[in-house]
């Protein structure tokens, strides 16, 4: 009798587990850790200023890494990200400062070289059969180069758009809530994050994401057109680092053509800290949003304890390898 | 009556390969259209023409009376052709549900999924096949024999007016048959034409109107099932006769014990299982799907801990915790599912097989020997007679059943002492079974000790020594071959616990 509560404890338990769960819960808790840890190691580190210094710090790598997630989850990888976003920033920069449109034309812009450039990257996977490392690879060196050539090596700064700082650095939150005054840029964050999350587990697009990453062979067997889906999912992958560029152009006011190159591999590193398997097929936007708050709140912490920088990225990688080696104790055990 | 679909003078070639030579074929409104033919005779090749996958390189199809040309599966869904594969092919990541609609989610506005009405539709689907599942349940969790059945429910849904199924029953139990013949039945008397392939020669008698057998790609002739012979069916498959009569069992009883366990048991899987196999004797390990069976192998074989219980190899306890401590210890397994565990099917046959034991083709700089894996290859080719056109066609090109044949030579090649196969037979055809019952036979003429799991009870009983029979994780009993039935081993296979007490009872 008494063992069947026992019984349904268990597999409710299982149910939670189930599904990369266990390493959102782990990653979640690391990051409490985290929190409690830094907190106590030192008084600075719990002011509201330093957490929304944190929370601005995500931001970037925060959007980067959604659009990551969706093209991962489809099995493909996605590095052109960081490159892709500079060359967003400058697209804009062209069409606010050197052609001197007005700002909702530079907003479009910017969104919309992204997704174009992701469109072209699902073009060469999809159609052209170029596997999605390479291609990416690619599309990585041109877009680094074109930024450089367009801007002419120069930053492109936007002091003739009044307004455009209050993209990133303005607090619409601050203006209603005095006390929480969390800029802009956090805010597009957790919108974006809101907005994928529900497309992947609502719209049809979602699904084939996954349907795409568990077995694309499959789903091209079963009348889908694979092709299309894929280049529809990159699109907007790249819209979604258009939106990450306008970010970062608010909030540095120029866009630097020579900045990029890196983004793409820390912006990795946060969808794979938050669960989602690379090989495809699994994984959630909440676990990346989780990842790339890990990462700041390390590297927020470290530099508040004054550790050197060099130090601060040997953490980070390590970090990455202990996040999936405990996932993948968790599903030796579970089988 | 116009046919459903008509096929004439179908060619169809792949490098190295002349798949399909001049092959006709037809399929009216309410009938069952048994195809039937060796391993690489074509089967596969010419329904995935039927259902668009693959182009024809020559000949006409005719669907209604009219000339068609899918030209994918969506153009073929069109035409109401519908395909079960062959090999599964499912998403693991997504739910029943989500499979088995692919492709056509009930939608609301802006793309945005319907859910609810999506596992409504398919608990339809479900309920319809008699089958009791959980529209959201992971396919991944599930057995291959349900995944099967999630394959079959998503054909379907598509309400073909053809339905094509590639060996639909190879991973499914008889129950599952039944209810799977059943559907069939239903099906046919609502006007649908069904293609059905299978290498179980007693289900063409059950359900096939009509058959049509090809051999290397060519046509051989269209017969009445009803009034044919499956002799006759056989030897035109074939192109000769295969004997089907079991040789004398060799009397083994004074052979030295090679592997014995004792009181094996892992949670509710396994329970206290204890059995031997003497050197030179086949056991029969029998039981229905998910009895424990392969369990029991996992385990012996290091791919999965226990809990209790003991391993002896020639009478010395071994502590076996992974597949090369076993391998070490001279006991072999093949898997059910070859795809997963068996093959590397983007290489060729050649590296497959001699995967299994590279350090053979290794001179002492670390260098493989490539000359030397190519004699070996081209030796197991020839000795299962392996259909592909060279030692270096890629695994994935080959048919299922040949397939399974590399699986084979690999581990014939690891010369181990006690063999466990694991279904070693499923999708392989007539002739090649009997060559390879011939080839078991002769393993334990040499000497091994050989474990065959099976869920065919004539290949139990053709095969095996003795027959050992599992139910719910326990052996419940060891046969002798001589006087063994089918009954005798299902009500064995049947012995649930709850049986099993009340016997007790009513006996004590
Ligand atoms: N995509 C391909 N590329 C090259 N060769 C192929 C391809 N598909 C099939 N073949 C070859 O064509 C022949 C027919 O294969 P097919 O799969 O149609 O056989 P089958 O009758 O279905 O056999 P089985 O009973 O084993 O499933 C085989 O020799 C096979 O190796
Ligand atoms: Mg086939």
């Amino acid at each position: 009798m008494t063992a069947i509560p026992n019984v349904n404890k268990q597999s409710a338990l299982g149910k939670l587990f189930a599904g990369g769960a266990f390493q959102k819960i782990l990653a979640f808790a690391s990051l409490i850790i985290l929190l409690i840890g830094f907190s106590l190691a030192s008084p600075n580190f719990m002011q509201t200023s330093n957490m929304i210094a944190i929370l601005q710090a995500t931001s970037v790598n925060g959007v980067l890494a959604i659009a990551a997630t969706l093209v991962i989850i489809t099995g493909g990888i996605d590095l052109s990200v960081g490159t892709l976003m500079t060359f967003t920033a400058v697209m804009t920069g062209v069409v606010l400062t050197n052609l001197g449109m007005p700002l909702p034309i530079g907003v479009v812009t910017g969104i919309a070289t992204g997704a174009f450039c992701g469109f072209i990257s699902g073009t060469l996977v999809a159609k052209m059969k170029i596997p999605p490392f390479i291609a990416t690879l690619g599309m990585m060196l041109i877009l680094k180069g074109l930024s450089l050539v367009i801007s002419g090596t120069r930053p492109i700064y936007f002091n003739d758009t009044p307004g455009f700082d209050l993209i990133s650095r303005g607090s619409l939150i601050g203006e209603v809530f005095p006390a929480v005054p969390i800029p802009n840029g956090v805010l597009i964050l957790f919108l974006v994050a809101a907005a994928a999350s529900y497309i992947l587990s609502r719209t049809v697009l979602g699904r084939y994401c996954f349907a795409l990453g568990s077995n694309e062979e499959a789903v091209r067997l079963s009348g889908v057109n694979t092709d299309n889906w894929k280049i529809a999912i990159y699109t907007l992958a790249g819209a979604i680092v258009g939106v990450a560029g306008l970010i970062i152009a608010s909030r540095l006011n120029s866009a630097q053509p020579a900045l990029g190159l890196g983004y793409e591999l820390e912006a990795i590193a946060a969808v794979v800290i938050g669960g989602t398997s690379l090989s495809g097929g699994r994984g959630t936007i909440l676990g990346t949003l989780i990842g790339a708050l890990i990462m700041a709140v390390l590297l927020n912490g470290l530099r508040i304890l004054s550790v050197a920088q060099e130090w601060q990225t040997v953490v980070t990688g390590a970090i990455i390898i202990l996040a999936v080696y405990a996932d993948n104790v968790r599903r030796r055990k579970g089988n | 009556m116009t046919n459903l679909v008509e096929m004439r003078g179908i060619e169809k070639r792949f490098p190295g390969v002349h798949a399909l030579k001049n092959v006709q074929f037809d399929l009216r409104p309410g009938e069952v259209h048994a195809l039937m033919g060796e391993n690489g005779a074509g089967k596969s090749t010419l329904m995935k023409i039927m259902s668009g996958i693959y182009a024809r390189d020559g000949g006409d199809m005719f669907v209604d009376g009219k000339p068609a040309a899918p030209d994918g599966p969506r153009a073929a869904q069109n035409l109401g052709i519908g395909i079960i594969h062959q090999e599964l092919s499912l998403m693991n990541d997504l739910t029943a549900a989500q499979n088995v609609l692919i492709g056509r989610e009930p939608r609301r506005r802006f793309g945005r999924l319907d859910e609810p009405a999506l596992n409504a539709k398919t608990a339809e689907i479900f309920t319809s096949l008699n089958l009791a599942m959980d529209p959201r349940t992971m396919v991944s969790t599930q057995t291959i024999a349900r995944q099967q059945l999630i394959e079959i429910a998503k054909a379907l849904s598509y309400e073909p007016r053809v339905l094509i199924m590639d060996e639909p029953t190879a991973a499914l139990n008889d129950a599952e048959i039944r209810e799977l013949f059943r559907v069939i039945e239903k099906l046919k008397s609502e006007g649908v034409g069904i293609v059905y392939i299978s290498h179980r020669m007693d289900e063409i008698k059950r359900i096939a109107d009509r058959v049509t057998i090809l051999r290397d790609g060519a046509y051989i002739d269209t017969l009445q099932a009803a009034d044919t012979p499956l002799s006759k069916i056989i030897q035109l498959m074939v192109g000769r006769e295969v004997t089907q009569t079991a040789p004398d069992i060799p009397d083994t009883s004074d052979n030295a014990v090679a592997l014995e366990v004792r009181g094996l048991s892992r949670g509710k899987d396994v329970r206290d299982v204890s059995f031997n196999v003497r050197k030179g004797e086949i056991l029969g390990l029998s039981g229905l799907m998910g009895a424990g069976r392969t369990e029991v192998a996992r385990i012996i074989f290091g791919a999965d801990p226990h809990d209790t219980g003991e391993i002896l190899v020639s009478g010395q306890p071994v502590d076996i915790r992974s597949p090369q401590m076993a391998v070490q210890a001279g006991i072999g397994y093949l898997s059910e599912d070859r795809k997963h565990f068996g093959l590397a099917v983007d290489m060729t046959v050649r590296a497959n097989i001699a995967m299994a034991d590279l350090t053979q083709f290794t001179s002492r700089t670390g260098v493989l020997d490539e000359a030397a894996m190519k004699r070996t290859a081209d030796q197991y080719i020839n000795q299962l007679g392996i259909r592909t056109p060279s030692d270096t066609q890629e695994v994935r090109l080959l048919s299922g059943g040949n397939q399974q044949k590399v699986v084979i030579a690999k581990w014939l090649l690891r010369d181990c002492d006690v063999l466990i196969f694991d279904e070693p037979t499923r999708g392989i055809d007539v002739g090649a079974k009997s060559e390879i019952y011939a080839l078991l036979e002769e393993l334990a003429a040499q000497g091994r000790a050989i474990i065959v799991i099976s869920s065919e009870l004539p290949e139990i009983l053709r095969l095996s020594h003795r027959i050992a029979v599992m139910c719910e994780g326990r052996l419940t009993g060891i046969l002798p071959r001589e006087g063994a039935t089918q009954e005798e081993i299902m009500k064995l296979a049947t012995q649930t616990e709850n049986l099993a007490d009340k016997t007790k009872e009513t006996t004590q």
